[in-house]
């Protein structure tokens, strides 16, 4: 039960763009003690359906740029495949470690990320 | 901005959304989402709505990899992914509708507290 509300809250974050997994790993490695790489795994499969509801809602609201996601996903999948290949052949502990400073980074962003975004607005 | 050009920076972006999120499981968004606002003048909520429709794929081809690489665990994922399903129909729905400003710092200091946690 614990593990189905940890997921809803993560996809309710994910839903709104701002790292549902950067919390939903974390989360399952402290309160439930999963393994670094299995959290990581949880996080890319669950993704799926979540992205498949996410992107019918968004296609409604006609919010996706269709003609840049070709362009993107051509080296995005050369990039995916390498990052997972480094990913499973890393030691838990290092790709714990790694992942951290990648968390860290990211909490930094997230914090200050609003005022570059207003101020782009503003520019406009 | 100049075709080519353009083109180019699209490219080195997929690459390093998807090098990203393979490497992390995640994070493939965070990276994305300000690469195409600030990069490549696509406005905020289409960007997060463009970047949920590109790290699909990426996300496939990396579960695929670590689903080979025995470190899947089918019955925590099923849970997760039904609560997380529930989450991201509530969440894609509040997107339009809240300012993600103050959320934002408070998850912010969350995932730093993680990661202090995380090498302790």
């Amino acid at each position: 039960m614990l593990v189905v509300l940890i997921g809803f809250f993560a996809g309710i974050i994910g839903g709104m763009g701002i790292g549902g997994g950067t919390i939903l790993i974390p989360s399952l490695v402290f309160l439930i003690g999963t393994q670094q790489h299995t959290a990581q795994s949880v996080n890319l499969i669950s993704f799926i359906p979540t992205a498949i509801v996410a992107i019918m809602i968004h296609l409604r609201h006609k919010s996706i740029e269709k003609e840049l996601i070709l362009k993107l996903i051509l080296l995005g999948i050369l990039g995916a495949i390498m990052g997972s290949l480094i990913a499973v052949s890393l030691d838990p502990q290092m790709l714990k470690k790694v992942f951290a400073g990648f968390l860290f980074t990211m909490g930094l962003y997230e914090i200050f990320s609003k005022k570059n975004i207003k101020r782009k607005v503003n520019k406009k | 901005m100049k075709k080519n050009n353009c083109y180019r920076k699209l490219l080195w972006i997929g690459l390093l959304t998807g090098f990203t999120n393979g490497l992390f499981g995640s994070g493939g968004g965070t990276v994305l989402v300000p690469c195409l606002v600030f990069l490549m003048d696509v406005e905020d909520h289409k960007a997060h709505a463009t970047a949920i429709a590109i790290i699909l794929p990426l996300s496939i081809l990396s579960s695929i990899i670590y689903y080979r690489y025995n470190v899947v665990d089918i019955s925590l994922t099923a849970k997760v992914a039904l609560g997380s399903v529930l989450g991201g129909i509530v969440g894609s729905m509040l997107l339009n509708k809240l300012s993600v400003g103050a959320l934002r710092k408070v998850f912010g200091v969350i995932m730093i507290a993680a990661a202090v946690r995380m090498v302790l």
